[in-house]
């Protein structure tokens, strides 16, 4: 495997999707809106609640939102993936790529970079706005900084890269069997709603601490091998010539 | 030296044999016509060659490389150039952006690959045209950057899978004119296509496959080996002594008339066209001009494909 090769991918995509408004809007919207409206909230909760409780639940509530920041880093790369790997099936252009000297590994892991970077950018330009301005409203009724601590630390460094990576890779198979971008894009909205499970189950009594997160994260990096050795057998230059639709 | 050898090279695809048994050479610097109907398993051969596909049998080297060693693979295709059926440009990159990141993927030094494509968008007479994107470029633009970025990395070897395919009679002749100007350099190239004119003015040699490959050699041998020549003789006056002569000294070939022609199926020309002279003269004929009619290729090729397929 020749990062090089992955690169002039990786690069190459980027410069196009930089070109689609749409996918642009996505990656600047979700972040924003994560890293603005929960402080947002939170600094509305802080003012109309009385300050003798919120010491006990102001914590589980900014873990429960922050837990936003791992949906976002599944939900946000999938549209991109889609659209580098359909995009290049809509125009046909696979074949004389993979005519060029580069293995089919190096093709995917330069699309997976494609969707991973400009997504960990988001999600960590994000989470820095939402964690400065979550300090800011908080540090008055818990006496402290929240921010930073484990629980992000596991978010940000663990759990959303391989949220981020199970979609890339479920995308990539997704993407093997459709003709389109909506399509695809449809297909791998699915596979965040099992985040959403979890972070219901947050809001309902579930800790999302940085214990079970972790656990959380080793459920991920599983999911994220199994896929990698799917996405490898789906992405192989027979596969993509003579079977792809 | 032989640029492509191939021998029993097969592709199955389940049950259904697209390409079979296929063995043939291609020698360097040589312009190979591949010829066949739809489905006959020309891009297949093409995609096994260039190691875009696996083969399910036999073997084959290209530029010196073994097909399906996976040692020889990144190697073969740095000495390859495949123009695709469809040819595959990202429409939102224009000219220049679409053949750097090609050349960038085949390894090619920067200073050398904006020299490759300021002479490649040159030939192609698209230079003016660099910047602009692919999206606004017409079939016969798009068909000639495709052929450009084939080359883009200087190979030594270009497969080129219908290059004048669906593209309007002007646009034909550009991208044919630039197949020449690639012969004029020497290049190997192995040209699939349906159309024969092309096959006829560009190609050294010619291939016909129908899954299997049902003959090589080039075109005015393919012509000429075929039977069913004639010879038209234009006559200042035609009789019935003389189509009787004519026939009685070319028995039994078939004799025709034709206005005030004659027309005289031979099997040698070079023995019977003497013969047909003799027997009309003898008869008191006055010949304006005698015309050699061969089959054209074709006539071979729709014979050839025509035919039921070899016995396996």
């Amino acid at each position: 495997m020749r990062f090089s090769q992955a690169w002039i991918v990786a690069r190459h995509d980027m410069a196009l999707i930089r070109r689609r408004r749409g996918l642009i809007a996505g990656l600047i919207a979700y972040p924003l809106g994560v890293g603005l409206g929960f402080p947002a909230l939170v600094a509305y909760i802080v003012a109309t609640s009385p300050a003798a409780g919120l010491g006990s639940y102001l914590p589980g509530l900014i873990n429960a939102f922050g837990f936003w920041f791992v949906i976002g880093a599944a939900s946000v790369p999938t549209s991109i993936a889609a659209y580098s790997i359909v995009g290049e099936k809509v125009e046909k252009s696979l074949e004389p790529l993979l005519a060029t000297p580069t293995t089919d590994g190096e093709v995917l892991f330069g699309k997976a970079l494609t969707a991973f970077v400009p997504t960990m950018i988001a999600v960590a330009g994000g989470s820095v706005l939402f964690m400065f301005l979550v300090d800011l409203v908080t540090r008055g009724p818990l006496g402290y900084l929240y921010y930073p601590n484990a629980t992000i630390a596991v978010e940000l460094l663990l759990l959303a890269p391989l949220a981020s990576l199970v979609a890339i890779e479920a995308s990539v198979i997704i993407s093997a069997r459709v003709a389109d971008v909506r399509s695809a894009q449809q297909y791998a909205g699915v596979i965040f709603l099992p985040l959403i499970v979890l972070y219901v189950a947050g809001e309902t009594g579930l800790s999302l601490g940085a214990y079970n997160q972790l656990i959380i994260a080793g459920i991920f990096a599983l999911v994220v091998l199994v896929l990698y050795v799917v996405s490898l057998k789906t992405f192989h230059r027979d596969e993509i010539l003579t079977r792809w639709k | 030296m032989s640029m492509i050898h191939a021998e029993n090279l097969t592709k199955q695809f389940g049950s259904v044999t697209a390409v079979d048994r296929v063995t043939l050479d291609v020698q360097e610097g040589e312009v190979f016509g591949f010829l066949g109907p739809n489905g006959a398993g020309k891009t297949t051969t093409v995609r096994m060659l260039s190691s875009l596909i696996s083969k399910s049998s036999g073997r084959a080297t290209v530029a010196g490389c073994e097909i399906g060693n996976p040692a020889d693979e990144l190697k073969l295709r740095r000495q390859i150039g495949l123009l695709p059926e469809n040819v595959g440009l990202y429409e939102g990159n224009t000219a220049a952006e679409n053949l750097t990141y090609f050349g960038e993927l085949q390894g090619v030094e920067a200073t050398a690959l904006r020299a490759n494509i300021e002479r490649l968008l040159r030939m192609m007479d698209l230079w003016e045209k660099r910047d602009a994107l692919i999206g606004t470029f017409s079939k016969g633009m798009k068909q000639k950057v495709a052929i450009a970025r084939a080359l883009v990395h200087d190979p030594i070897l270009v497969f080129l899978d219908e290059p004048t395919a669906n593209l309007d009679p002007e646009a034909s002749k550009t991208v044919r004119e630039t197949l020449l100007e690639l012969k004029k350099e020497r290049r190997t190239i192995f040209l699939n296509t349906h159309n024969l004119d092309e096959v006829q003015r560009i190609c050294d040699r010619v291939g016909i496959l129908r899954t299997q490959l049902l003959t090589t050699g080039t075109p005015d041998s393919l012509r000429f080996g075929m039977s069913g020549h004639r010879t038209a003789v234009r006559l200042a006056h035609l009789s019935d002594a003389i189509v009787a002569a004519v026939r009685a000294r070319l028995a039994p070939n078939p004799v025709e008339v034709s206005g005030d022609q004659l027309l005289v199926g031979v099997q040698d020309p070079t023995r019977d066209n003497p013969a047909i002279v003799t027997a009309v003269v003898a008869a008191g004929g006055q010949i304006v001009s005698l015309t050699q009619l061969s089959p054209t290729l074709e006539d071979v090729y729709l014979k050839l494909v025509h035919e039921e397929a070899p016995a396996a």
